[in-house]
């Protein structure tokens, strides 16, 4: 059963983003940005009655850099990848994966990390089998995919917002 | 305040994340021309759009830092947006190409 989280994720994140656009934190500018954090949150909540509780956001620091340390390495291996052309064109391919997940928001939160990765976009998804299609740039082990995504990253995800 | 004015420390760590950034965009871009399958091109643009950007983005909440004399992270917020919206134009990229060719 989902309980509601401790801090009101949305409102909260909203201020925080209208504090930084004024790159400011003036009493005046706090109160505005709390008027319209919550005038925005309730609109929002009509437009999209299906609400994200995440939860144990400590898990999300780890994830979040385990995701930064992925996007170095593989923006190293995928430029390896692009000067090697000449000699060698990568092997792409698609790979299947089996979720367990089935949270949208958790998803939606995967398919930004796998596409936001350079070598990997999110392919598409069976949501009746619950299926990931994953295309690899250069597809080498494609267990070792598998292990990635769903220990890696889904993992920490389901945490979240399951 | 202008360019002279900014101090070593935070000059020279940007002008290398300046470098790098570019570098990295390059590469990036690069690889449009010289992958030669559509799938494998799809992957290229990305490097400039995370770690390309991110090393710019870097490189100027140092310098701006630097020259106001206090932490300026706002760009911060153009990380975000970058990141929330640039999977948006791949997954559309991929899933128009896989209808248009099912294998």
């Amino acid at each position: 059963m989902k309980r509601r989280p401790l801090i009101p994720v949305l409102p909260v994140f909203l201020l925080a983003m209208w504090l930084l656009l004024n790159d400011s934190a003036s009493p005046g500018h706090i109160v505005l940005g709390i008027v319209f954090a919550l005038l925005i949150t309730a609109a929002v909540a009509r437009l999209r009655p299906l609400p994200a509780w995440p939860r144990r956001l400590h898990v999300a620091v780890g994830l979040i850099a385990h995701v930064l340390v992925d996007i170095v390495r593989s923006n190293l291996a995928v430029g390896r990848i692009i000067l090697g052309a000449s000699r060698r064109q990568p092997t792409i391919g698609f790979v299947k994966i089996p979720l367990d997940m089935r949270d949208p928001h958790g998803l939606a939160m995967l398919a930004v990390i796998i596409t936001g990765t350079p070598g990997t976009v999110w392919a598409g998804h069976d949501a009746e089998n619950n299926v990931l299609t994953l295309h690899v740039l250069d597809l080498k082990d494609e267990a070792a995919w598998v292990r990635t995504v769903k220990q890696r990253y889904e993992r920490p995800l389901m945490d979240i917002f399951e | 305040m202008n360019a002279a004015d900014i101090p070593l420390w935070a000059a020279l760590p940007a002008a290398a994340l300046l470098v790098c950034g570019g570098l990295l965009t390059v590469v990036g871009s690069l690889g449009l021309l010289r992958l030669n399958a559509f799938y494998a091109r799809i992957h290229a643009p990305t490097m400039g759009s995370t770690l390309g950007a991110g090393c710019v983005l870097i490189a100027s909440m140092l310098l701006s830092s630097a020259m106001a004399g206090r932490p300026v992270i706002h760009e911060l917020l153009i990380t975000l947006f970058i990141l929330i919206t640039s999977p948006v134009t791949a997954m559309l990229l991929m899933r128009a190409a896989m209808y248009r060719a099912p294998d």
